[in-house]
């Protein structure tokens, strides 16, 4: 199960090129505020079509620039938590998730639909806010309900962008744990966007450094360390040594 | 301190701003003054009992309905891919989209007829299976798409264009096709701009007038809406003319307070707890 991604485009003036892979697990994109982590993403989910590269999940492609392979959003399967979370405002906790189980299991009945609906947001720790519309949940439960949605589709790869940038300090480190523990246990191919060291480490061991649309640097936190390859990335290797 | 000399130092021009925005609103607000001045609760009674009233009212009310509906229909659809759209054809379109609404009523009703007319070619071909379009209900409710649908498409454009691309985005990555993208998540995210719309456009085609009467002419029970059966009443009675004034103004302001609130709803978004 690995997300093999090689991509060259333009998002605006930027230019864009990444090239990882997720063989070591899940990778972390890191980097400066616009520098094109998010367009990086996106491109992978296939919100944006990147003008050259390949994106393979699981022996499938599912973009090739070359072969003229370009497989739409709707069929990618890929699990997509943006920044702001998007979830469905007008639907409650359990109607966002049961959107998904509805557009992957459409042979379920409504009320087999808001079962499922319930467990997974039970599981999440959620089961006495599943009626609560999203403007009515703090933006931890938001972010757990939409990672509860995600997961409800069936994914065979997780895209987060920025999943602890806005929450507090105190919910940001029980998230850590709780979002880590769930990623070794779900063993998907994941792609976590953080611009923050700290947070970049709690859940993945495998960086790359996005820098000006490029990946400028890729590896463990100890061959970044050993190697900086830039003045960005040597901060970062420090900013991370004297985290707690 | 330094507030109240700011404050004392604007007043003039204060009274200069006042003045001048009171007059407009006086000019304005005088006419539906003339329309209730002197008129007594009897007046409105007799005038609603003239035989030109009850078969106005209806088929104002049925005409208004089905171009309500006809808009909806086709004006959803093309308003949801012109707002996909932003290049030179997109604003091409919706500029030729908006000369219904400044177009003279007087073209437009020429223009209904010869597209329409007998000597038309959509004329010959109704025509030979038995329907003739103009001076029916059916041109009636014709000319009032003709000048309504201009207000729904592009408030159903604005509101299209003000959905999160995001939420659509995610949608699709959950597996959803283009009906349940567009009927679970955009048609009710963007349902009070659609309804404001749906408003503006009803409150234009009730009071469609010089369309309708070039192109449907003013027959009692079967074109003559309620402006038309205002200006009929005008030469026999006026309290009849008075009193279906009146019901339009109420019906126009209920409906642009229905806009108002929607747009209220619709402003700042959902609210989000820290």
């Amino acid at each position: 199960m690995t997300l093999g991604v090689e991509l060259e485009g333009h998002v605006g003036p930027l230019r864009l090129r990444a090239a990882f892979d997720t063989t070591r697990g899940t990778v972390v994109l890191t980097g400066p505020n616009g520098a094109g982590k998010t367009s990086v993403l996106r491109m992978i989910l296939g919100a944006v079509t990147p003008e050259r590269g390949r994106v393979r999940l699981n022996g499938a492609t599912l973009f090739d620039s070359e072969r003229d392979v370009n497989v739409p959003l709707e069929e990618r399967a890929i699990g997509y938590v943006p920044q702001n979370y998007g979830l469905f405002p007008h639907l409650s906790a359990a109607g966002n998730v049961e959107f998904a189980l509805a557009c992957r299991r459409p042979a379920l009945s409504r009320e087999e639909r808001h079962g499922r609906a319930l467990d997974l947001l039970g599981e999440l720790g959620l089961a006495n806010l599943v009626a609560h519309r999203p403007h009515a949940l703090s933006a931890g439960e938001r972010q757990r309900v939409a990672l509860a949605r995600a997961l409800a589709s069936e994914p065979k790869a997780l895209l987060l962008d920025e999943p602890f940038a806005a929450l507090d300090v105190g919910t940001r480190r029980k998230l850590r744990v709780f979002l880590r523990e769930r990623l070794e246990r779900l063993s998907l191919p994941t792609v976590v966007v953080s611009h923050d060291a700290e947070d970049a480490r709690a859940v993945g061991h495998h960086i790359a450094v996005v820098e000006d649309g490029s990946v400028v640097q890729a590896g463990s936190w100890g061959e970044l360390a050993r190697a900086p390859a830039t003045e960005f990335v040597r901060e970062l290797t420090l900013e991370r040594e004297r985290a707690p | 301190m330094s507030a109240r000399l700011v404050r004392g130092a604007r007043r003039p021009w204060h009274a200069v701003l006042g003045a001048l925005g009171g007059a407009l609103i006086l000019f304005l607000v005088l006419p539906v003054v003339g329309l209730l001045s002197g008129t007594t609760l009897a007046d409105v009674r007799a005038g609603l009992e003239h035989p030109l009233v009850a078969p106005a009212l209806e088929l104002s009310f049925f005409t208004t309905t089905v171009s309500a509906a006809v808009v909806i229909l086709f004006g959803t659809p093309l308003a949801w891919i012109i707002a996909e759209r932003r290049g030179g054809g997109a604003r091409l379109l919706e500029s030729a989209l908006k000369l219904p609404v400044v177009l003279p009523p007087a073209v437009a009703g020429l223009g209904l007829l010869l597209a329409f007319g007998r000597t038309s070619v959509l004329g010959a071909l109704f025509a030979r299976l038995g329907v003739g379009v103009p001076f029916t209900s059916a041109a009636v409710v014709l000319a009032q798409v003709f000048v309504s649908a201009p207000f729904y498409v592009e408030a159903a454009i604005a509101a299209f264009r003000r959905l999160d691309a995001d939420l659509l985005v995610i949608a699709r990555s959950l597996g959803a096709g283009t009906a349940r993208v567009l009927f679970r998540v955009a048609l009710p995210l963007a349902a009070p701009g659609l309804l404001s719309g749906v408003a503006l456009a009803w409150a234009r085609a009730l009071g469609e007038f010089g369309a309708t009467l070039m192109f449907a002419g003013s027959l009692s029970g079967r074109t003559q809406t309620l402006p038309l059966a205002i200006y009929a009443a005008l030469e026999s009675d006026v309290r009849a003319a008075r009193a279906l004034s009146l019901v339009l103004v109420c019906i126009a302001f209920v409906l642009l307070f229905a806009v108002r609130s929607s747009e209220r709803v619709h402003g700042p978004g959902p609210g989000a707890r820290p």
